[in-house]
Formats: C-alpha cells, sequence, structure tokens
C-alpha cells in the first residue's frame, strides 16, 4: 500500500520560528512530521486522516543532545541511533539507551525520532517508561512561547497528549541521576522489531541500605505510559533487606489498567507486570545499594 | 566435509555431491531478478479485487460511490463471465470454487469482483468506493458446528473429504492393554509470509480464438494453464503461461495463482490492454491459502514394556469454503498420523471440513505438520505417564526393515532409526543436558532448562498413484552454441532447482556445469513435468531430467554425432552438429510408476510412498518464568536423505524450514475474526528475525539411497517442517515439568494459562 | 509535473537525479516507478519486513517510510549501486557463495543491511550480525548463511 499521496500538502519551515509560525496561523491544521517512521505506517495503509503535514526536517537546531551540569537534553528531532551512539547518555542514562536499542531494529532507530515517538502518543512506546523513570520534562513552543511540562503530564489520554493544537515539542529534558540502580525490561512479541507487550523501567537511589528515591515507569499496560505511583509508596523508604514485594505487586494492579489486544490478553499483561516487577525489586535488593543497571534483553 | 567449488569458469563437472554456487545467486545479490512487480507494461493498467468482509451471504447489489470517475474504470465481475459462456469455476480438484462471486457469499474475503485502472492510488480509492450489498446469513466457522451439520457449507455433509486407513483390528486391545492414553491435539493456521506477495500480469490478443499470456510469481506453471484454459474454454496452445522470479511461495504460490491469474486475464481481455495485478502485504495474508488448521484426537494401547498395541486417530482439518487441496493435504495428514513407528492395529479416521472461513491450501508438509505434531507430542506425554523415557518409549517401537505401515506398506529400506536417533541425541548432548537441567531446575533461577526430541519421516513425491496421474514430463534438447537444455516445468524459488538439475546432468553426462542450460518455466517451451510442490522436484523430476540427459547421449551416440569417450571440448562439438543437422535433438522421458508399488486409492491401502527420508531432530530450551518466553538455544536437525545433491542448498532447505517450523511453534499466531485473518500485518503476525534463533545445526545421512533418485536423492523439501513443533513443546515439559501442552503456537500467553491450570488447587 | 508535485532532486548511486515526485509520495515509489530502480523491493509497506532497506546519506533506512520531501537532497546507494562494472562486491559475493540468498526477495535489503553493518563494525561478532541485521525478515534462509556470508566478507569499502 503507498497511501494517497496526491492530495498532500507539505510545508518545510526552515526554521523553528518558521514551523511555530505556521502552527500559529492555522492551529491543528498542519501535522507535524518528523522521522515518519510512525506517520507513514496508517498513512500508507490509507488510515491517516491528516493530509497537511509540516515536515521538521531543515530544523538542525531540534537534532542536539546536550549536556549541561546535571541535565542533559535531547532535541526533538534526537534519533534512537543518536542516543544509543552518545557517550553521556550511555553513562548516565542506561535505561534511556537500551530504550533506543530495542525500538525496532536499526533502520527504523536510524530514522525514528524521541520526540516524535512521545507526540504520537502510544502507550506502547518503549522509551516513555525509562523517561517516567528518570524524571524528565518536555518542552513545549508556539508563537506565544515555551512552557515545560513535567513529562509525566504529558500523556493525557490513549494518544492525546497536553499539546495545544499550536504547538510543538521541542525539547525533552533529563535530570542526570545521582549514581543508582537503573532497570529497563521490555517483553516484546520477538526479540526485535516488535510492539512491546509489557515494559518495565526504573530507577532507585539507595543510602544506608534505604531507598530513597524511587520511580518505575510501565508502557502497554494502561491507555498511556503509568508512572506506577502505588508501587513507588510501597517501596520508598524501605530498606533493601525487607523490601515488601507481594505489597508491590498487589499495589501495581492499582496503577496499571492492561487490555486484551491483538498482541497480548489482560491476563498475560498483568501476570507478567507483576513478574518483572518483582525481577526488577530482586535485583535492587541483590544490588547491595550499588549503582549498577540491569537491562534485559542484552 | 562440504566441498566448495573454486570459482572461476566450470570447465570440469561438478555434479552430485559438490557444493556449487547457485548459479541464480548473482542475480538476486545484485538486484537484476526481475519479480513481477517489476516489470513495466506498456499501456498497462493496474488491477485490483474487491472483496466480501462477511463470512456468510447473498449478494443484493453492488453499488459505485461518489467521487470516482467510474467511466474510466474497468469493472469485470462474474455477470462477464457468465455472458461470455466461460466457466465461472477454477479448475481444481472439485471445481467449487468460482473466480468470482455469483450470487453468495461463502467466507469473509471472497472475490466479488475486479477493477482496474492505470493510476494506483485512484484504484485504490475506488476499491473503498464500493459497496457491496448483502444479506447476512449465519455462518458456520466452528469444526464441531460445521460436523453436526445443521447448516451445510459445502462438500458432501460439510466434508470435502473423508476416509480410514485401517490396519488389524484394535477393537478388543483398549480393554487389555497395560495403558491406554488419550489426548486432543491442536494446530493453528499459519501464514507462508514470503516476502514477495503475490501477483500476476496477464496480455489477451483478441481474436477466435484469443491468445492469453500470463505471467508472474507462481508454483507450478501448467496449473495456472489448465485454469485459464477451463475458464476461457480454450485450446491449450491458446494459453501461455510464464514463471517470472519468484520470491518464495512454500506452497502458498501452489493453487492461488490460478485466481489471481484468471482475474488479471479477465481484466485484460476487458479493458483491452495489459493488467498488473499484485496484492499488497494486508489483502495477500487475509485472502489467499494458509496451513490447514487441525485436531488430533489420539488413543493409543501399550503393553506393560510400551510397546504399541493399537493406535486411533480422529484427524480433523479446518478446509474453509471450498475444496481447493483440502483432500490431499488431509491425505498426506492421515499418512503420516503414525509417525515411524511400528503398530499393528491403527484406525485413522480423516475428515476435511467445511467452514465459511478463507480456503486454506498448500504450505510445505502438507498435512504432515499436523499430524506429526499430534503424534510426536503424543509419544512424549504417554512416555510420562508410563514412567518411560520419551527415547526408550520411541526404541522400542521404530520401524524397520519388514515392519507394516499404517496401509500396510512395507518397510524396504534397511532402516537404522535407532542410530540415526542416537546420533541426533549425541550432537544436542541430550543425556547430558537433560541431567545437567535437571539439576539446574530444581535450583533458584527463573530460567528453567529442557530438551526435547521428535522423529518422523516425510514421504517423497505424490501420494499414492498421484504421480502416475500426473504423468509427468521431462525434455533435454541439443541447442546451436553446442549446450544442452533442460526442458521442465520445475520452478525456481529458492531452493536451487536450477543449480540442482544442471549438477544432475553434469553428472550423468561427465560434462562441466557450463554447458548445461535450463529453458524458463513457459508453458511454451517446456513440457509439464508436474507442479513444484510434494518434496519431488529433485527425486522425481530430477530423475526424469536425469534419463533424459542419458538418452540424448545415447541419440547424439545414434547419430553418430559423438563417441565415447570424450571431452568437454568434444561433447559441445558434437551437440552443435547435431543441432545443425538434425534440426534440434530432444529427448523425452515420460514418468513410469515402479512396478513394485501397488495403491489402493479407495480402501488407502498399499504402497503410499515409493520412498520416505527419515528424521531425529533435537532441541535445546530455555524458559523464562518471569515472561513465559521460550527460547530456542540450540537445534539439531539430522536427517537420512539417500544423497545430497549440493549440501550447502540442501542445508539451506533444512535451515529455512526448521525456522518455519519453530515460527510455527511459538509466535506464529493467526487471530480470526469471522473466520477472516484480523492480525494480517507483518507487525502483528510475528516471524523471526535473526535474533531470534540460533544456529540450526544440520546434518545428513546417506545410509539408504533411493534407487530411483538422481544419484540416490530423495526428496527433502517439506521434512524439516515437521520436526520442529513437536520436538519443542517436548523440551518445554522437560523444562517445566507440566503435561498439558497440546497446541501450537505455544505462545507465552498460552503457557502462563497452561502454567495457572495446571497449578489450580482442586 | 502533475499539480501538487515536488521537484526532488537526490544523488542515486553516485549519479544526480532529477524526478517529479508528490512530497507524501513513499521513497521506496520515487526509487521504483519514478526513477526505474526495481532492486529495491516491497515487502509489507508498513517497515516491518527490511526489504525495501536503502543508504540515505550514510545510513539504512526502511524507504517505504521515507516520504519524498524528506529525501531532498539526499546520497541514496540501492542495491544497484553496489557492484560497479559488472563485478560483485565481496559481500555479493560472499552472499552467492554462501547459499545467503535463496529467493533473493529479501536479498537487496538484506545486503544493504550488511554493507552498513560492516561499514559500523568491520569485524562483527556473530551477536552483532544478528542485531544488525534483525529489521530484515528472510523466510527462507533461516538467517544461517546470511550470517555466514556477513562473516565471510569482512569490511569491504562501501561506496556512498
Amino acid at each position: 500500500m503507498r497511501g494517497d499521496a496526491p492530495p498532500c500538502q507539505v510545508q518545510v519551515p526552515g526554521s523553528l520560528g518558521e514551523a511555530l509560525l505556521l502552527m500559529g496561523q492555522e492551529p491543528g491544521r498542519w501535522r507535524p512530521l518528523a522521522g515518519g517512521t510512525d506517520l507513514m505506517v496508517p498513512f500508507a495503509a490509507g488510515r491517516l486522516e491528516a493530509t497537511r503535514f509540516l515536515s521538521l526536517q531543515r530544523l538542525d537546531e531540534l537534532r542536539a543532545i546536550e549536556v549541561e551540569p546535571g541535565t542533559i537534553t535531547f532535541g526533538t528531532l534526537v534519533t534512537y541511533s543518536q542516543v544509543r551512539q552518545h557517550g553521556a547518555v550511555q553513562r548516565h542514562l542506561p535505561n534511556l539507551v537500551q530504550s533506543a536499542k530495542v525500538t525496532g531494529a536499526v533502520a527504523i532507530q536510524n530514522r525514528g525520532t524521541l520526540g516524535g515517538n512521545l507526540a504520537n502518543g502510544s502507550p506502547a512506546a518503549d522509551s516513555p517508561p525509562s523517561l517516567l523513570a528518570y524524571g524528565a520534562e518536555v518542552e513545549l513552543a508556539s508563537v506565544r512561547g515555551v512552557r515545560w511540562v513535567p513529562y509525566e503530564a504529558f500523556h493525557t489520554g490513549y494518544k492525546r497528549t497536553a499539546m495545544a493544537a499550536d504547538e510543538l515539542l521541542t525539547r525533552i529534558r533529563v535530570t542526570v541521576p545521582a549514581p543508582g540502580f537503573h532497570f529497563y525490561r521490555k517483553v516484546g512479541t520477538r526479540a526485535a522489531q516488535a510492539v512491546a507487550k509489557i515494559c518495565l523501567a526504573a530507577f532507585a537511589r539507595v543510602e544506608d541500605g534505604i531507598v530513597r528515591e524511587f520511580r518505575v515507569g510501565l508502557g502497554s499496560v494502561a491507555p498511556t505510559p503509568v508512572r506506577a505511583r502505588s508501587v513507588e509508596a510501597a517501596i520508598l523508604g524501605r530498606s533493601l533487606d525487607d523490601l515488601p514485594v507481594r505489597a508491590a505487586r498487589e499495589a501495581l494492579l492499582a496503577d496499571i489498567a492492561p487490555i486484551d489486544d491483538i498482541r497480548s490478553t489482560a491476563r498475560y499483561r498483568r501476570t507478567v507486570a507483576g513478574n518483572v516487577l518483582a525481577q526488577m525489586l530482586a535485583e535492587l535488593a541483590g544490588s547491595n545499594g550499588d549503582p549498577q543497571s540491569f537491562c534485559q534483553p542484552q | 566435509m562440504i566441498e566448495f567449488s573454486k570459482g572461476g569458469p566450470a570447465m570440469k563437472a561438478e555434479g552430485i555431491g559438490f557444493s556449487v554456487p547457485r548459479r541464480e545467486g548473482p542475480e538476486k545479490v545484485t538486484g537484476v531478478a526481475r519479480y513481477v512487480a517489476d516489470r513495466i507494461q506498456d499501456g498497462g493498467i493496474f488491477g485490483v479485487t474487491v472483496r466480501s468482509r462477511v463470512a456468510h451471504g447473498r449478494i443484493k447489489g453492488i453499488r459505485f460511490g461518489p467521487g470516482i470517475p467510474w467511466e474510466e474504470f474497468t469493472v469485470v465481475t462474474a455477470r462477464d463471465i457468465l455472458a461470455q459462456g466461460w466457466d465461472n469455476r477454477v479448475a481444481s480438484i472439485e471445481p467449487d470454487q468460482p473466480f468470482l462471486a455469483e450470487e453468495f457469499i461463502n467466507h469473509a474475503e471472497e472475490p466479488i469482483l475486479l477493477l482496474g485502472h492505470a493510476d494506483r492510488t485512484l484504484l485504490e480509492r475506488a476499491r473503498r468506493a464500493v459497496t457491496v450489498d448483502v444479506e447476512e446469513l449465519p455462518a458456520v466457522l466452528d469444526l464441531d458446528q460445521a460436523l453436526a451439520c445443521a447448516s451445510l457449507v459445502g462438500g458432501k455433509g460439510n466434508l470435502f473429504k473423508e476416509f480410514r486407513i485401517e490396519l488389524g483390528d484394535p477393537a478388543d486391545i483398549w480393554a487389555r492393554a497395560a495403558h491406554v492414553v488419550e489426548g486432543e491435539y491442536l494446530t493453528g493456521a499459519q501464514e507462508q509470509l514470503y516476502i514477495e506477495t503475490n501477483g500476476m500480469q496477464a496480455e489477451v490478443a483478441p481474436g477466435d480464438p484469443a491468445a492469453v499470456t500470463v505471467r508472474g510469481s507462481l508454483q507450478c506453471p501448467y496449473y495456472v494453464h489448465a485454469a485459464l484454459t477451463a475458464l476461457f474454454r480454450l485450446p491449450p496452445g491458446q494459453v501461455r503461461v510464464l514463471q517470472m522470479a519468484t520470491g518464495g511461495a512454500f506452497g502458498g504460490k501452489e493453487d492461488y495463482p490460478s485466481i489471481i491469474a484468471g482475474h488479471a486475464a479477465l481484466l485484460a481481455w476487458k479493458a483491452g490492454r495489459p493488467v498488473t495485478l499484485v496484492y499488497d502485504r494486508e489483502e495477500d495474508m487475509a485472502a489467499t491459502t494458509k496451513r490447514h488448521p487441525s485436531r488430533s484426537r489420539l488413543r493409543t494401547a501399550f503393553d506393560a514394556e510400551g510397546a504399541l498395541l493399537a493406535m486411533s486417530s480422529d484427524f480433523v482439518l479446518d478446509a474453509g469454503a471450498y475444496t481447493t487441496l483440502s483432500p490431499v493435504v488431509l491425505s498426506r495428514g492421515a499418512l503420516h498420523a503414525l509417525s515411524a513407528y511400528r503398530c499393528p492395529h491403527v484406525r485413522i479416521h480423516a475428515r476435511a471440513v467445511a467452514t465459511h472461513s478463507p480456503p486454506n491450501g498448500a504450505f510445505r508438509g502438507f498435512g504432515a505438520p499436523q499430524s506429526l505434531f499430534a503424534m510426536e507430542r503424543h509419544m512424549d506425554i504417554a512416555a510420562a505417564r508410563m514412567g518411560l523415557d520419551p527415547v526408550e518409549l520411541r526404541r522400542r517401537n521404530l520401524l524397520r526393515l519388514g515392519d507394516r505401515m499404517a496401509t500396510g506398506q512395507v518397510v524396504t529400506e534397511d532402516l537404522d532409526l535407532e542410530g540415526l536417533m542416537d546420533r541426533a541425541l549425541a550432537d544436542l548432548d541430550y543425556e547430558g543436558k537433560r541431567a545437567a537441567f535437571a539439576r539446574h531446575n530444581a535450583g533458584p533461577s527463573p530460567v528453567k532448562k529442557g530438551v526435547g526430541l521428535s522423529l518422523f519421516m516425510h514421504g517423497c513425491g505424490f501420494t499414492g498413484s498421484g504421480e502416475q496421474h500426473l504423468a509427468s514430463v521431462t525434455g533435454v534438447a541439443t541447442t546451436a552454441s553446442g549446450l544442452v537444455r533442460v526442458l521442465a516445468a520445475a520452478t525456481e524459488m529458492g531452493q536451487g532447482k536450477e543449480t540442482v538439475f544442471t549438477q544432475i546432468v553434469s553428472e550423468a553426462l561427465g560434462i562441466p556445469n557450463d554447458l548445461v542450460e535450463l529453458a524458463e518455466a513457459d508453458t511454451r517451451e517446456v513440457p509439464n513435468s508436474g507442479p513444484t510442490v510434494a518434496s519431488r522436484s529433485t527425486m522425481v523430476v530430477g530423475r526424469l531430467v536425469q534419463d533424459a540427459a542419458l538418452g540424448l547421449k545415447r541419440m547424439l551416440i545414434q547419430e553418430r554425432c559423438l563417441e565415447e569417450p570424450y571431452d568437454a571440448e568434444g561433447f559441445r562439438t558434437a551437440v552443435a552438429r547435431a543441432h545443425a543437422r538434425a534440426g534440434g535433438l530432444t529427448c523425452s522421458t515420460e514418468y513410469r510408476q515402479p512396478p513394485n508399488l501397488s495403491w489402493d486409492e479407495v480402501n488407502y491401502r498399499g504402497d503410499a510412498y515409493p520412498t520416505y527420508a527419515w528424521a531425529c531432530y533435537g532441541v535445546e530450551v530455555s524458559v523464562d518464568t518471569v515472561t513465559w518466553e521460550v527460547k530456542v538455544e540450540d537445534f539439531v536437525a539430522r536427517q537420512e536423505v539417500g544423497r545430497v545433491i549440493n549440501p550447502v542448498l540442501a542445508a539451506g532447505q533444512i535451515e529455512g524450514g526448521v525456522t518455519q517450523g519453530l515460527g510455527w511453534a511459538l509466535w506464529e499466531k493467526v487471530e480470526l475474526d469471522q473466520g477472516r485473518m484480523i492480525n494480517n500485518q507483518m507487525t502483528n503476525y510475528i516471524v523471526p528475525t535473526a535474533m531470534d534463533l540460533p544456529r540450526i545445526r544440520v546434518y545428513f545421512e546417506e545410509n539408504n539411497p533411493y534407487a530411483l533418485g538422481p544419484g540416490g536423492a530423495k526428496g527433502l523439501g517439506e521434512l524439516p517442517m515437521d520436526g520442529p513443533a513437536p520436538a519443542v513443546l517436548n523440551a518445554i515439559q522437560d523444562a517445566l515439568g507440566v503435561l498439558a501442552l497440546r497446541e501450537v503456537p505455544l505462545t507465552p500467553e498460552r503457557l502462563l494459562e497452561a502454567m495457572e491450570a495446571e497449578h489450580e488447587p482442586g | 509535473m502533475n499539480q501538487g508535485e515536488m521537484r526532488l532532486e537526490v544523488t542515486v548511486n553516485g549519479v544526480p537525479r532529477t524526478v517529479a515526485a508528490y512530497p507524501m509520495a513513499r521513497l521506496l515509489d520515487v526509487l521504483r516507478d519514478g526513477l526505474g530502480l526495481v532492486g529495491t523491493k516491497e515487502g509489507c509497506g508498513e517497515g516491518e519486513c527490511g526489504a525495501c532497506s536503502v543508504i540515505m546519506d550514510g545510513k539504512l533506512v526502511n524507504s517505504c517510510l521515507v516520504p519524498a520531501v524528506q529525501a531532498q537532497g539526499a546520497q541514496i546507494l540501492t542495491i544497484e549501486g553496489l557492484a560497479q562494472g559488472g563485478s560483485l562486491t565481496r559481500l555479493q559475493q560472499a552472499f552467492v557463495t554462501c547459499n545467503g540468498a535463496q529467493c533473493g526477495f529479501c536479498t537487496p535489503g538484506m545486503v544493504l543491511a550488511a554493507a552498513d553493518l560492516l561499514r559500523r563494525c568491520p569485524d562483527p561478532s556473530e551477536a552483532e550480525i544478528r542485531e544488525g541485521l534483525a529489521g530484515n525478515i528472510c523466510r527462507c534462509t533461516g538467517y544461517v548463511k546470511i550470517v555466514d556470508a556477513v562473516r565471510q566478507a569482512g569490511a569491504p569499502p562501501v561506496r556512498p
């Protein structure tokens, strides 16, 4: 299938300012087009309503990864390949690197962008759980100015985001975590080129054997990527010797709402999300508070 | 050791046994090979098919929506076919399937009308703008519902075929036997997923009679030829079918291309222009044939030592809405239901059931993977029930020289299945791993490990008198340049047929491979050597080609063009001279049924196959009990195949077939709604990537050469499909101790359910 | 040029080409229909199978997912651009010798994916090869002989 190309219009602004101006003039009329790896699929199948696109290809200012003391900021057009190859990201944000590694395969990673993926709003995307685990903010820009939104408030419903009709997601800023425990596991339909059935990312900072910081992000178990707040509450402040795994598993059920779909079942997702959570907590307990990173598949 | 030919122009003969690089290779790796979608037709248009979305109903009307310049379109319906006095039934074992639906719809992908236009984008818009008004009728989609017959779908009492295979009489055995084990085994549909979708091109030259030429992606040029001569009621000489480079087939392009060819030709006739009709992936997956889903209800009786006393199988296939190839798939499935065991009392009841789903069809293995899955899985469950080792249970029951198979066929090969099995187990280090894993699994790791095996055979060539009915013909001819030309309708689709035939001729005549050329699979150029299916191309057609080559040599000698001994130069000169003088010499051969074979088609007794390839496959798995994902860690495929013509190509067939078998076992679930496949995208129909599987380790044995095969070769194309699924589930049983695994694909979701059911209290 | 079409300027296999294309036409169709380079194949149209892989500005991409507008000014290498002057590259020869191509339909994309891998990683391990080729589905080979071919090929230079 090739999609209905003739009626489509595409604007290719030369600068961010130009792009925002166009979006400001006709809010909601121009669909931003980043790498195309999400949009081109329904477009080719004739399932995309949009016929007017705003290609971001010339906005080189949005392709950078900026490292500053305490933060790493990704331009919206940063590709998964860039994420994988960047030294500072490898050192400080292993969950994000792993999520990029398990996104599709090489050809997808070369074109797919972080911003495009977030804006697409799929609950099954691989990067959101890691961004939730690290705590991120996203910059939304328009002719009216810029605002920063905590990433966990970005997804408002199934494939819906906090972006106004004239806004573009321009940057994603992640706070560099203190040395700690990183965990990422994607359970896909197969080892590569797979949509996630469950995805869990976590970050913990342990001091004197007590969990001082703890964030858990999950994908494919709710209409949006979710922070598992009940789980975090159950674990925060607890000792590594005494992590309440059973209570955490039960708490997880309050944080997720998995469904049956074409790829998997609610029952499987519920059980396996709990199992992966337990696996993560076991790894955390076994870490003895030493900084480490556990990613699966290898 | 594999012998690699040393590049360069081959002025030496590299016949049977050499790993000659494929002559078809260079055009594939340079992108030069031309598949149907690559070919531009001057003045051509494109075609699409408008299909039903309803499983069963009566067509009330067809509406053409607004916004489309319909006057520019070519439209073909069943009415066009009937108005011309043509035959709207697709030639088949039982011609019950229409090219285009007339009044009734019988499955949710049934073709209703065809549209043609030069603009592909407009064509797609037009397809969506057609509405077929249907009075929906209740659809029969469930096997038991179909068997209960309250509502008729097709065939006789909703059966397209039914027969029984009987040996001895098990009636009194069940009560007396030390052990009786029963089980029900289910296998799901499987999509062939050739990377090139189906497609055909057609040109119709008007006239009385008209001339129809089609070319495209196909396995059996003469099947398509027969379908078109029947459709248009044309004499054979007025239809020409050519195979283009075909990007994978595996049975999925055995019969369906006849429908597409008919559609393309109908559009070409009506438009007065050449037509290209290529399916996109979604349409191909949902509408074309798939592996038959199956249900096997097995019952086996064993004595106290584990010897098989009796076996009964109720073997049912879901055929879909029309007959197509279901009778022969059923046949092969039933004939493999007992696997490679000796059993004095057998009752196999086989039925192909009609349902309102898209017709199922050929997929590598053709019924045997389904029935072998059941028996090979059953053996492990039975072993566990009886407290026996699954290897031991097999050892006690393996076929030997002189044993009778289920149809009464006597094993005439001096088989060493025990040795084959032991060697395969050694390849895998089965015993060592079994012991080590038992210790490992008792420990704390959430990853459980296991090993499993399957032991089986695959009948080579057409079943029973099938080859006799085909009456295949091949030829080897002289050419002006002094090369010899092979004339056969066998199609190249990746298996390396051209190279293998070259090697056979090179061996027979003692000439360099470069002196052999092959005619294209064009019905105008080659005789009907039968379809490229049933693991027959090397063994049956290759043998005919060998005989034709030898026959040509005799003719050359008789014509005094050639004297023995000769060298390459001498041979080439002789051929050129004979060609110039006699206007070309051809030696033709026709298949003759070996006199020692006899088959009773009515009672299903006798020699079901002329020979069998035998195999033992072993697999090591690890099961992650966190996610219930199964990882294949090691796979051993060891088979006895008579003679290996080209070791690298043969290994490639096994590796590819095993991978498809593993896909079927663990990932390839077809999700159905109203009988129709709804996960018909490659995102949602999961086949293995390079990261999903380890190396498949392949070992060949040549202990029992088949006297009538070229160089002793048996067929091996389908064999590798039969072994992986039961071996994997047997390995998972070993890893987890759970017996209730009786269905493929065994997805993680199903495995979790099975585990939860096994551990449910009460 | 039809209304709505753009003037697309790309360098394909080292040769500057100009072709009319709708901005949202797939690069795959521009290559096949617009430029007559039919070596690049369509297997699925959804970026899953990799049969449509080409190398764009030095990176492996699925051409069925690249809108024409985003190929403006790009350097593209298709399978036709590998073998120059009729002789196969070492990688292509390895595919032939090792039987890495059966039906051949996934092969153009697979060979380019392998070429891309070898450029980034000249002496890859089996695991690295399998990861590099994970986006290219083959239904015929089971990947064994493909991996063998890539191993054998070593590190040929890849022309831009």
